[in-house]
């Protein structure tokens, strides 16, 4: 089910020797302190802290922390796992039952045996109910990775993710429901509500703004859309846990003062329908890291 | 009234548009928008679901994408202007040592702050402010030195407390929260901050 071509890299993941990886750890865990101080440098001195982490980044993503969860994906894809004892091998991501690559830089869009628009997480969680019978009101417990526990299908997206490494992201526009979901995606963009009368636009509307020292996107200009999208599932070194845009969907709108966004809900799929159309045409590296 | 004159056109948009879909105006997905939020959340902690009832104010930010034509931008800014309470003291300065603390916090209203505690300003969030805090943002404008460079007047005093109790009285469409027409901060901790901003020994008014 998985494409030969994109076996070289997965495979030299698999066999990097287990003292490799704790050297990685090691030099994670190192870096993320020397991000911490770096948080704290004079103004001058913030272009050369992002210049540092950019090269650590480079250097991580030579031997990326991600693939780990790659891997870990992979075995739970082909385990007959749930109720139906079975694997997610005949899951279609849009693509055709079991075609992997490319399906996750050419998602979200419409599947019509459900006649919605989902992104990969919302139909790999359908596809662990339909073929593998779990229940949705269990997988919707606890979706997001804590320090203690990464759920599985986390590390199912990270996998599907990386089949679609170096490829275009290639968001289709094929349809009405998948030109209505950006519609509405932009529409939930400029949403302002709650006490603090916030939109996304409200931090990711603007060229060149900062939280704190942290950049912040503008999802509306081309040119710095597609950094929404692309690096996502991260593996977050503050914490070390490995996150899906559907979290991040999620805490932002936690920051926006907002209420609690339903896990794969229309109004999420609808957001990363706007942002990963917005980002068409920029190169996915895989899944990443963050700070 | 107006907002359900909205609410009907909407409703009437997307009735004619029906399954030809790609065919929808803004106003329409404007009206899927905050019908599908308001279906798709659920209340967490102290985030309960009439945080998503819009008030005037949001729903015209949301329908102009925070540029609010000429005409309706007075009527709004009155408008909030008189939510505006000052102190029944006249006095508008605080503490600028406790006004640096809230200065820092970011916490406050999210459905993970635990309940019943103060929230922050989260000024430094989006403002400079002291030169020895390098951790700041660019979301709004610098404010270094701020009495420093407009007097230590009580006009000024006057105007940060109002500002800080709803930046909308100045501008309609602005980032800003309104600290105190939310509930986010007390008078008392408005207060500290006009303190911070314009007391001469504040660190925001040193080099």
């Amino acid at each position: 089910m998985s494409d030969a071509g994109l076996r070289p890299r997965r495979a030299r993941a698999r066999f990097l020797k287990p003292r490799m990886r704790s050297v990685m750890a090691l030099c994670a865990v190192a870096a993320l302190g020397t991000g911490f101080t770096g948080a704290r440098l004079a103004a001058q001195e913030r272009d050369v802290t992002e210049a540092e982490f950019d090269k650590f980044r480079a250097l991580m993503e030579e031997s990326n922390t991600a693939e780990l969860f790659e891997i870990k994906g992979e075995e739970l894809w082909t385990a007959k796992r749930g109720p139906k004892n079975a694997s997610l091998e005949r899951c279609d991501l849009g693509l055709g039952p079991g075609v992997l690559k490319g399906a996750y830089v050419q998602a979200p869009r419409y599947f019509a045996d459900v006649g919605k628009v989902m992104d990969i997480e919302a139909r790999i969680v359908h596809c662990m109910i339909t073929l593998q019978g779990f229940r949705f009101e269990d997988l919707a417990k606890a979706p997001f990775s804590t320090e203690q526990r990464t759920p599985e299908v986390v590390s199912l997206v990270t996998y599907v993710a990386g089949q679609s490494r170096d490829m275009k992201i290639a968001a289709p526009q094929s349809n009405a429901q998948e030109r209505d979901a950006y519609g509405l995606g932009e529409a939930i963009f400029y949403f302002r509500a709650g006490p603090w009368d916030f939109s996304c636009a409200s931090c990711h509307g603007e060229d060149g703004k900062r939280i704190r020292t942290q950049n912040l996107p503008n999802f509306t200009n081309p040119r710095t859309a597609p950094r929404g999208f692309i690096g996502w599932p991260g593996y977050r070194m503050t914490g070390g846990v490995m996150h899906t845009l559907q979290w991040r969907m999620n805490d932002c709108f936690r920051q926006q003062r907002f209420p609690e966004p339903g896990y794969v809900s229309d109004t999420v799929t609808a957001l990363l329908t706007f942002m990963a159309v917005n980002a068409n045409g920029a190169v996915y590296k895989g899944p990443g890291i963050k700070r | 009234m107006k907002r359900a004159i909205i609410w009907g056109a909407a409703i009437a948009a997307v009735a004619v548009t029906g399954g030809c879909a790609t065919t929808k105006d803004r106003a329409a997905y404007e009206a899927d928008a905050a019908a599908t939020i308001k279906r798709d959340f659920h209340a967490r902690g102290a985030a309960s679901m009439d945080r998503l009832n819009q008030d005037k104010l949001q729903l015209a930010c949301t329908k102009h994408r925070d540029n609010l034509p000429m005409d309706l931008q007075k009527g709004i800014e009155e408008a909030e202007l008189a939510k505006i309470v000052l102190p029944a003291d006249g006095r508008f300065m605080g503490d600028w040592k406790s006004g640096a603390r809230i200065a820092e916090s970011g916490r406050g209203m999210t459905w993970s702050d635990p309940p019943g505690e103060a929230s922050g300003g989260s000024c430094y969030n989006c403002h400079q402010l002291s030169p020895q805090q390098t951790s700041f943002g660019t979301v709004g404008p610098s404010l270094r030195q701020f009495g420093k460079l407009r007097g230590y007047t009580p006009e000024t005093q006057k105007y940060a407390y109002q500002r800080i109790y709803n930046s909308k009285a100045f501008t309609p469409c602005s980032t800003m929260p309104r600290f105190g027409t939310s509930k986010t901060l007390s008078e008392g901790q408005i207060k500290d901050l006009v303190a911070y901003l314009l007391d001469p020994a504040s660190p925001v008014n040193k080099d």
